[in-house]
């Protein structure tokens, strides 16, 4: 890749923090590193993996609102965690977090319990509990 | 936690990738003067693999390095240099054990899930858990980071770095951190470049196993034909997505790291005094480029935009000429190396 074809096709990725450094050729051949807001098939292809993520968060939040998972479940989600890797987090074994995305059982959970759920997905008890406005 | 301010003079520069940017950043500390590049070569970093057994979020992994951690060990063998390691299970004894060695006034590397470290846009945080940063100073509760695929320093808060380093999943980071306790002056970095360099040729050429060293990009190429009618559409594209972004997102460079290999190629060119090395420096490049438009066809197909006659076959032969030429390259390479 020669420096002038460096791509700098801007999605708003980097949110204007910075540029990453890709490395090219410069007119004497020899290797440079260049600056880069992004390349477009990168760009698609990052959106495409939040598009997943985006749309799991979707389907959570519909399970929670027919009654069929609890809120943690749409939490869960947001954190992009399954039960297993939020297992881990809770020192819980992975049946125990995902008898707690039925609502029944999270509803009879401590406050203890539920501090721990809460700080593991950096949020409050309060917002825990329910579904964002 | 001692209550003094710290800041260790660390002379951050933004790199490609962030293990190589690591070492490279925290080896001129200690006085040595390596590229990104160079680190990269003596460290053998450049590996393709494609393994269909094991998936990440229920995709495949490709990968176009050798496995994460095993730069700087391969690098720190090479040079000499030794290396404090140390992984914890307790998080305050983690954050002593730091604001310690940042006491003593060394800065410290640490593996982080770029999910926890809020400094990052928001894009790139998915749970990743092999990030490698460095910190190098302490004022109040605020951390200071040089993060090597940022072109400045920045600052994390020492409750965000905790989770940062505490994080679970693929792998566990378990506190994870390190620093250089002696860094040879005198490293011969001729000898260290030339036997990275040897390293990598001989396992792109050699490594026994379909899916390992150049060879695995063409049984990547006979899995990626058959995606659409074993997966469906919608799957099909998802795992093509993740191709392009672990071939180009954020630190490899670009082209799977195959420009760094290039940039590591011709200097080693001059430091060995192997001009033909500037040769295969451009043919690596060439290279690269073919893998750039790999990418560029497989981001129309993702996008949904693409050409009429591109489709998953087309992008097959794309990837069986590219292992084509890789496998010569390297064949040749460890050959004359």
């Amino acid at each position: 890749m020669r420096k002038e074809d460096v791509p700098q096709d801007d999605a708003n990725i980097l949110e204007g923090k910075f540029k990453v450094v890709k490395y090219a050729v410069n007119e004497n051949g020899d290797y440079v590193v260049v600056p880069s807001v992004g390349w477009e098939p990168e760009n698609v292809a990052l959106e495409q993996a939040w598009d997943v993520v985006h749309e799991n968060v979707a389907d959570a939040k519909k399970k929670v609102l027919a009654g069929e998972s609890s809120t943690l479940a749409y939490h869960m989600e947001v954190n992009m965690m399954d039960a297993a890797l939020l297992a881990q987090h809770m020192n819980l074994p992975a049946r125990t977090v995902k008898k707690h995305l039925q609502p029944s059982e999270f509803a009879a959970l401590d406050k203890a319990l539920l501090q721990r759920y809460a700080d593991a997905l950096m949020i409050t008890i309060e917002e825990l509990k329910k579904l964002p406005e | 936690m001692s209550e003094r301010e710290i800041v260790v003079p660390f002379d951050h520069q933004q790199s490609a990738h962030c293990e190589t940017g690591v070492i490279s950043n925290l080896m001129r500390f200690h006085g040595l003067r390596v590229s990104e590049p160079m680190a990269f070569g003596i460290g053998s970093g450049l590996f393709y693999s494609h393994m269909p057994f094991l998936k990440l979020n229920g995709i495949p992994v490709t990968s176009y390095r050798i496995l994460p951690g095993h730069i700087f060990k391969r690098f720190s063998r090479n040079i000499g240099v030794e290396m404090k390691r140390m992984s914890f299970r307790d998080q305050d004894e983690a954050m002593r054990e730091l604001d310690k060695v940042l006491d003593q006034g060394l800065p410290v590397g640490m593996l982080t899930s770029v999910f926890y470290l809020p400094y990052l846009p928001k894009a790139y945080r998915f749970h990743f858990n092999a990030h490698n940063i460095v910190v190098f100073g302490r004022k109040g509760d605020e951390y200071l980071v040089s993060d090597p695929v940022m072109d400045g320093t920045t600052t994390i808060h020492r409750t965000a770095l905790i989770r940062a380093r505490f994080a679970k999943g693929t792998p566990n980071t378990n506190g994870r951190m390190y620093y250089p306790v002696k860094v040879p002056t005198d490293a011969d970095l001729k000898k260290a470049a030339a036997k990275g360099l040897r390293r990598v040729a001989r396992d792109m050429a050699n490594t026994p196993l379909p899916m390992f060293g150049s060879k695995g990009i063409p049984y990547l190429a006979g899995k990626l034909r058959k995606y659409q009618e074993k997966l469906g559409d919608r799957r099909a594209l998802l795992y093509l997505g993740n191709l392009i972004r672990m071939q180009e997102e954020i630190g490899t460079g670009g082209a799977g790291f195959r420009f760094m290999f290039a940039a590591f190629l011709q200097e080693a060119a001059t430091l060995l005094d192997r001009p033909e090395l500037r040769e295969k420096a451009k043919e690596m490049t060439a290279i690269g480029d073919q893998w750039r438009e790999f990418a560029f066809e497989a981001g129309r197909m993702v996008k949904g935009r693409s050409e009429a006659g591109s489709s998953f076959a087309t992008l097959a032969d794309r990837l069986v000429a590219i292992g084509v030429m890789e496998q010569r390259f390297f064949k040749d390479l460890a050959r004359t190396s």
